[in-house]
């Protein structure tokens, strides 16, 4: 597994290069927007990943609640950390590529302010986890989540129920795509994923490595000696 | 490919949120690989 880890790492920096190629160089520029649509290749694909890894933490949140095993809760703390990083790249390219095009950084219109409840939810997911100390946390961690992923369907459809600034979907929506802006899309959505994945995969090495940690404090402080009594 | 300051602005500010995460995972680790190399002491 751990030779896998560079492997992978070298094959998604080339990933990564080519998608980069594909949104900056191939994509035909659109035209009432020019080139500044070309954020669109970074905003999407982070907006897909974040709404993904947001998932897993829903599944494996279940799976805790279920089962109650322990890398059931650190894929769960690792999806949602890595969800929230993605998720605010959404939230900060957002705004970068609405100001040229609509003339404001941002408006509370349903698709931006749901977007950025889902992040409140999930930071306030990490919080959580951060600052208690209670045996019960990773359970009302995995409540929390479980009632949070019922936020992503509604971030997602939004603008499908309500009039809203944000553009509609490419996919699905009715709208047209050029071929070689699809291409460029999903290149940058599959390079993304391939880099969310080797993220997700450092930081759980990250939480086993904590957990061995406190592991061993807890051990050492049961076997020394105790202080010398009356 | 023409100047684009907001088109800039956003791809930079990707990575900066990337790689700072990054930076936070590695330096956690290597503390933590060093405190568990001294317990084992």
């Amino acid at each position: 597994m751990k030779k896998a880890f560079p492997i992978l790492g070298i094959l998604t920096f080339f990933l990564l290069s080519y998608a980069l190629r594909q949104a900056l160089v191939i994509a035909p520029t659109e035209q009432t927007m020019g080139n500044v649509q070309r954020i669109f290749y970074y905003h999407v694909p982070s907006a897909w990943t974040a709404f993904i890894l947001f998932f897993v933490n829903f599944g494996a949140s279940i799976a805790y609640l279920i089962k109650r095993r322990p890398t059931a809760d650190i894929i769960a703390l690792v999806s949602a950390e890595v969800g929230v990083v993605f998720c605010t790249v959404v939230l900060v390219t957002g705004p970068i590529w609405a100001r040229p095009v609509w003339g404001i950084w941002w408006t509370w219109d349903m698709r931006l302010t749901s977007t950025l409840v889902l992040w409140l939810i999930y930071v306030s997911y990490l919080f959580l986890r951060r600052f208690s100390s209670s045996g019960e946390t990773p359970l009302l961690a995995a409540a929390l989540a479980v009632l949070g992923a019922l936020c992503v369907p509604f971030v997602y459809f939004s603008i499908w129920f309500f009039r809203t600034q944000h553009p509609q979907p490419v996919m699905g929506g009715g709208g047209s795509i050029d071929p070689r802006m699809m291409h460029a899309l999903l290149i940058n959505w599959l390079a993304f994923s391939c880099f969310a994945f080797l993220v997700c995969w450092s930081r759980y090495r990250l939480e086993k490595l904590q957990r061995d940690v406190d592991h061993a404090h807890a051990m050492k402080s049961l076997l020394e000696p105790h202080g010398s009594g009356r | 490919m023409r100047q684009n300051p907001y088109l800039f602005a956003a791809y930079a500010a990707t990575w900066i949120i990337h790689i700072t995460y990054l930076i936070t995972i590695v330096r956690r680790y290597s503390r933590l690989q060093r405190e568990i190399d001294g317990l084992k002491k």
